[in-house]
C-alpha cells in the first residue's frame, strides 16, 4: 500500500509504482554521490520552467520493530511539524507562497517527500529538505492531533472500505514470516499507541543523508544541481550507520492459503489471487522482465488471455486481469483477479482463471502476443517521458529498492530480449499455488458490528 | 493498490471522470504567463484546433470535447451518453471489437472517451511514429462506431456492476444525494453514469441516436500538443473530423441554481467514518467576480496546507485526513462543493467547524495577508499545470469550452493581481452567504436530517 500525507495525489502515486519502467530514448540522467553518502539523480526536462524535487529515505514499514506497525508512515506525517531552524509549518508556508505543490508517501520499502516548484526555487527547497533530515522538533501538542489524522486515514482506506480490508488480510496470509505481511499504515490497535518518543527514535535511526537519495527532474542542469546539493545537503553530517536492510525472509511455502472477507456492503463479489514472485531487485537476470511480459499477455487490456476468455468468450465475468508490481526490495506480488457476472459463482470464475493459467504454463504464449505486449511495455517508457514527476518517481522507487540508474535505463532493452521460452519458464516456476493466497470478497448476510 | 481495486478501476475511473474534469478546470483556470506558445490552426474546411508544437518528446496528445453530455440523456434513460462513450472505442467500421482493440494495443495507441454532465470528451495518445494509424483509428471511432449489441451489453453489465458497488460507498452516496436534492427536476440531478433503474432501459438505438446527435463539428473543441506541426495538423483535422455532420442536434438544457440550501440530509450506513458533502451556489466562469471568488475559495478550502478548512479541521484538531472544496462551473450552473470524512463521534463538531469557517469568511472576508498569499500562489503555481502534454491539452480544451480566448494564459496574472481586498470581501459574502446544502453518510453522532428524506 502506498500512503500519502495529503489526499489529493493518491491516484497518481498509486499508479506510478505499479509500472516497472523507465525511459526509452531517455534524457541524459546524471547520478552522483556527495561526501556524506547522499545519492543525487538529475533528470533534465526543459519543456517547462518547473522542477520536481524529491528525497527518498530507504526506510519503510518493513523496517519497523514488531509491535510498532504504522510508525514509518506516522513519522512521515510528523516530518511536516517543523525544525528548530524552520519551526511549525514554515516549510509548507514557503512552498505555498512560491506556488509549489508538496506531498509525501510511505510504502513498506521507502518514505518519500517532494515539492514541485518553479525552477528558481530549487535551492531553497533543497535547503529546507536538508534541514529536515536531522532537525525535526516534536512536541506532544503537535503529535497527538496528527495521530488522529492518521487514524482517520486508516478509517478511509481500510475500515470504510471492504476491498482495503481484504487486501490487508491477504498480505498477512501471503507472508508467513516477512514484515510485508503488516499493512504499511499499521494495525489500528498499534497505531493508537504510537507516540513522540517512538517517532524520534525511528527518525534518528533511519533519517541520515547516507540512507537517502535525492531526485531532481525538470528544467535544470546536472552542474547547477550538484553545486546546490553540495551547498545544502552536503552540510548535513551522517548520524547513523548505513544499515544493510535485512528482513526475516520467507520459508519454503508449502500450502495454498485462502481468505474470505464478508461484509454487508459488498455489492460486487470478486476473487483475487496473489502469487509470491521475485521483484526487479531479487530476480535473476531477465526474470522480472519475463514476468512483466507474462503479466501483460495474461492480464493487461481487453485482448489479454484472462479478459478475452472469461469476459468475452465464456461470458462468466464482468472483468478480469493481472498485475505485477515489480519494484520492491525483497518480494513482489503477481496478482490475477476476476469479477463474476451476476448469477456466476466465485468458484466458477476461479476455475476459469486456473484454466487460463494452466494453459499458459503448459503451452506457453504466441509470438504475436509477446510482440504486442513488448510494444506496449516499451511505449509506456516513452509516454513516461511526458511527465517529469512520473520519471522522478520511477527512478526514486527503483533506487530506494536497491536498483541502479543503469538498471532502470536498461529496462526497455531487457523487455525487448524476452523470449517465448522465458515467459513460459517464469509461468511454470512462479505460478505455483503453494506460494499464493486467494482472496474472496463476498457479501455477508447481515450488517456487522461497528469496527471503530 | 491491490488487484481487486485494479479490477474495479475501469468503471470507477469512468465515474470519477465525470466530476474530475470540472475540478481540473477549477485547479488550472487561474494561470500566469508561460513560455507555451499556442497556435490557432484552422483546416481547409474550417475545423479549428489549438496547437502547442513540442517536438522534444516523440509523442502526440489530442484532447477534444463535444458539447452535449449526460444532460442530453432522455427522461428515464440516464446513462445513455455514458454507455455510448463506453462503447465508442469498441467495434468500428470493418473491425469488430477484438480486432480494433488489437490494432490499438499493438501500436500502444491510447484512445479513450468519457462523459460528464455537459460534454462527451475524448483523448488520443500516440507515439509520433504511429500517428497516421492513430488518426485513422480516431476517425473510425467518431464516424463509424458499430455499437454491436454484444459490446453494448458487456459495457452495460460493467456499468451496472459499478452502480451496484456505489450503493454502499459512502462517498458515492453523499455526492449523488447532494446532486439529487440540489437539482431536483433538472437533468443535472441525474448521475452521468446512470442509475440501476435507468441503465437497463437504454436501447442500442438510444445509444446510436445520442452519438448521431452529438458527434458534430459546431459543438467541437480540439487541442493538440506534441510532436506535430501546424501544416500536418491541418490535413489531419480534415481527415479525422471532416466527415462529421456540420451541426449537432442538442436538446436545450435550462440554467439552474442549486436548491435545498440550508438543508441537511443524513443517510444511514454502517461505516466507522462519516462522509460529509457540502456546497452552495457558485459564481459563473464569465462573471466579473469569478477571479475574486476563485481567490476566496482558495483561502477557504483550496487543497493546500494553508487553507482555513485544512488548518481548523485537520491541523489543529485531527478530525479528518482531508477536507477541501472547489469552485465548479458547468454550462448551466455554478457551484462550490466540498467534502470531508470524519469519525462518527466527532461528526457534529466537524460539520459545525466547517459551517463556522464558511460563515466567518462570508462575514469578515479574508485578511490582506491571506489575499496577498493566495494571489501569489495562484499565479506562480500555474506553471505546474503546463509541464506535461496531457495537462496542456486538457487545459486548452477547457479554455475553448469556456470561451476565454487564446490569449487567456497571458492575461490571467493581471486578472488575479487586480482582485482587491474590497472585491474579496464583497465576493466572499456573495459566494458564501447563500446557505449550504449538506449530505452526510454514515452513523454520525448528533447530526440529523433537517427535512424528511426518502432515506
Amino acid at each position: 500500500m502506498l500512503l500519502s500525507k495529503l489526499p489529493m495525489l493518491i491516484v497518481a502515486l498509486a499508479g506510478a509504482v505499479t509500472y516497472a519502467a523507465c525511459a526509452e530514448a531517455a534524457p541524459t540522467v546524471t547520478d552522483f554521490k556527495l561526501d556524506n553518502g547522499l545519492e543525487v539523480v538529475v533528470i533534465p526536462d526543459h519543456r517547462a520552467p518547473v522542477v520536481t524535487h524529491m528525497i527518498w529515505y530507504k526506510v519503510g514499514a518493513a523496517d519497523e520493530t514488531p509491535g510498532k506497525s504504522g510508525l514509518a508512515h506516522f513519522l512521515e506525517h510528523l516530518m511536516f511539524k517543523g525544525t528548530e531552524k524552520n519551526p511549525g509549518d514554515a516549510f509548507s508556508q514557503d512552498v505555498a507562497e512560491i506556488g509549489g505543490q508538496e506531498n509525501a508517501f510511505t510504502t513498506s520499502d521507502y518514505t518519500g517527500f517532494f515539492q514541485r516548484v518553479p525552477r528558481e526555487h530549487l535551492k531553497e527547497m533543497m535547503a529546507l529538505e536538508a534541514d529536515r533530515i536531522t532537525g525535526l522538533v516534536l512536541t506532544d501538542e503537535v503529535v497527538k492531533p496528527e495521530l488522529n489524522v492518521v487514524l482517520e486515514e486508516q478509517n478511509m482506506r481500510v475500515a470504510n472500505n471492504p476491498v482495503g480490508r481484504l487486501g490487508e488480510q491477504m498480505d498477512a496470509a501471503l507472508y508467513l514470516n516477512h514484515p510485508y505481511g503488516r499493512p504499511a499504515i499499521g494495525w489500528r490497535h498499534e497505531i493508537e499507541k504510537l507516540g513522540r518518543d517512538d517517532a524520534l527514535a525511528f527518525y534518528r535511526r533511519f533519517y541520515t543523508p547516507n540512507n537517502a537519495v535525492v531526485i531532481v527532474a525538470g528544467d535544470v542542469s546536472a552542474e547547477e544541481v550538484k553545486a546546490d546539493a553540495e551547498a545544502t545537503y552536503g552540510k548535513v553530517a551522517p548520524r547513523a550507520e548505513n544499515n544493510p536492510r535485512q528482513h526475516p525472509m520467507e520459508p519454503v511455502q508449502e500450502a495454498p492459503r485462502t481468505v474470505t472477507l464478508a461484509d454487508s456492503r459488498v455489492e460486487q463479489p470478486s476473487v483475487t489471487r496473489n502469487y509470491l514472485v521475485p521483484s526487479e531487485t531479487t530476480a535473476k537476470p531477465g526474470e522480472s522482465e519475463a514476468l512483466d511480459v507474462l503479466t501483460s499477455v495474461i492480464g493487461s487490456g481487453s485482448n489479454s488471455r484472462l479478459y478475452r476468455t472469461l469476459v468475452v468468450d465464456q461470458g462468466i465475468a464482468l472483468n478480469a486481469g493481472a498485475s505485477y508490481a515489480s519494484t520492491a526490495l525483497d518480494y513482489a506480488k503477481l496478482g490475477v483477479y476476476g469479477v463474476p457476472k451476476p448469477g456466476v459463482s466465485l468458484s466458477q470464475v476461479e476455475a476459469g482463471i486456473d484454466a487460463v493459467l494452466a494453459d499458459v504454463v503448459e503451452h506457453g504464449v504466441t509470438a504475436d502476443e509477446i510482440d504486442s505486449a513488448k510494444n506496449r511495455l516499451i511505449a509506456e517508457a516513452v509516454y513516461a517521458q511526458d511527465n517529469q514527476a512520473t520519471l522522478a518517481r520511477w527512478y526514486g522507487a527503483a533506487i530506494a529498492c536497491g536498483e541502479t540508474v543503469d538498471m532502470v535505463q536498461a529496462w526497455p532493452d531487457h523487455i525487448r530480449a524476452v523470449t517465448a521460452e522465458a515467459v513460459q519458464a517464469v509461468a511454470r516456476q512462479w505460478l505455483d499455488r503453494r506460494r499464493s493466497v486467494t482472496g474472496y470478497l463476498v457479501q455477508s448476510l447481515k450488517p456487522e458490528e461497528k469496527h471503530s | 493498490m491491490n488487484a481487486i481495486a485494479r479490477a474495479l478501476s475501469k468503471s470507477v475511473h469512468r465515474a470519477a471522470v465525470a466530476i474530475a474534469i470540472p475540478l481540473l478546470a477549477a485547479a488550472t483556470s487561474a494561470a500566469p504567463a508561460s513560455a507555451t506558445t499556442i497556435e490557432r490552426v484552422v483546416s481547409a474546411s474550417g475545423i479549428e484546433a489549438w496547437l502547442v508544437h513540442e517536438p522534444a518528446v516523440p509523442l502526440i496528445a489530442i484532447d477534444f470535447a463535444f458539447s452535449g453530455g449526460a444532460a442530453q440523456d432522455p427522461a428515464g434513460k440516464a446513462g445513455t451518453a455514458y454507455l455510448a462513450a463506453s462503447t465508442l472505442n469498441d467495434g468500428v467500421g470493418e473491425f469488430d471489437s477484438k480486432t480494433f482493440h488489437e490494432r490499438l494495443e499493438r501500436k500502444a495507441i491510447e484512445l479513450n472517451f468519457s462523459v460528464d454532465r455537459d460534454a462527451l470528451r475524448g483523448s488520443l495518445r500516440t507515439l509520433s511514429e504511429n500517428r497516421d494509424e492513430a488518426f485513422e483509428d480516431l476517425r473510425l471511432s467518431l464516424t463509424a462506431a458499430r455499437f454491436d449489441a454484444a459490446d453494448v451489453e458487456l459495457n452495460r453489465a460493467q456499468i451496472l456492476s459499478a452502480l451496484r458497488r456505489a450503493t454502499t460507498s459512502p462517498t458515492d452516496i453523499a455526492n449523488q444525494r447532494w446532486w439529487e436534492i440540489a437539482f431536483a427536476g433538472h437533468p443535472y440531478s441525474r448521475p452521468a453514469n446512470g442509475t440501476l433503474e435507468s441503465t437497463p432501459n437504454i436501447t442500442v438505438a438510444d445509444v446510436k441516436t445520442y452519438a448521431h446527435r452529438v458527434l458534430a463539428r459546431d459543438n467541437l473543441k480540439i487541442a493538440v500538443v506534441g510532436d506535430i506541426d501546424a501544416a500536418t495538423l491541418k490535413t489531419m483535422l480534415d481527415r479525422v473530423f471532416g466527415a462529421l455532420p456540420a451541426k449537432a442536434e442538442l436538446t436545450p438544457v435550462a440554467n439552474a441554481a442549486p436548491q435545498g440550501l440550508g438543508r441537511r440530509t443524513v443517510v444511514s450506513l454502517d461505516v466507522p467514518q462519516a462522509v460529509i458533502e457540502f456546497g452552495g451556489a457558485g459564481i459563473g466562469r464569465k462573471d466579473p467576480d469569478f477571479m475574486a471568488a476563485y481567490t476566496v475559495n482558495h483561502i477557504l478550502g483550496g487543497g493546500v496546507f494553508s487553507s482555513r478548512l485544512y488548518q481548523e479541521v485537520r491541523e489543529k484538531r485531527g478530525l479528518a485526513y482531508g477536507v477541501s472544496d472547489s469552485l465548479l462551473w458547468y454550462d448551466h450552473t455554478a457551484l462550490f462543493l466540498g467534502s470531508t470524512a470524519t469519525r462518527a463521534d466527532r461528526s457534529a463538531e466537524t460539520l459545525d467547524l466547517i459551517q463556522k469557517e464558511i460563515r466567518r469568511l462570508a462575514e469578515d472576508g479574508p485578511t490582506a495577508e491571506e489575499l496577498a498569499k493566495a494571489k501569489a500562489y495562484l499565479n506562480s503555481s500555474f506553471a505546474l499545470n503546463l509541464d506535461t502534454s496531457s495537462k496542456i491539452a486538457s487545459l486548452l480544451v477547457q479554455l475553448q469550452r469556456d470561451d476565454l480566448g487564446i490569449d487567456y494564459i497571458a492575461r490571467r496574472p493581471a486578472m488575479i493581481e487586480s482582485v482587491t481586498l474590497d472585491d474579496a470581501r464583497r465576493v466572499a459574502k456573495r459566494l458564501l452567504n447563500g446557505g449550504l446544502l449538506v449530505t452526510v453518510v454514515g452513523k454520525p453522532e448528533g447530526v440529523a436530517s433537517t427535512a424528511p428524506t426518502a432515506n
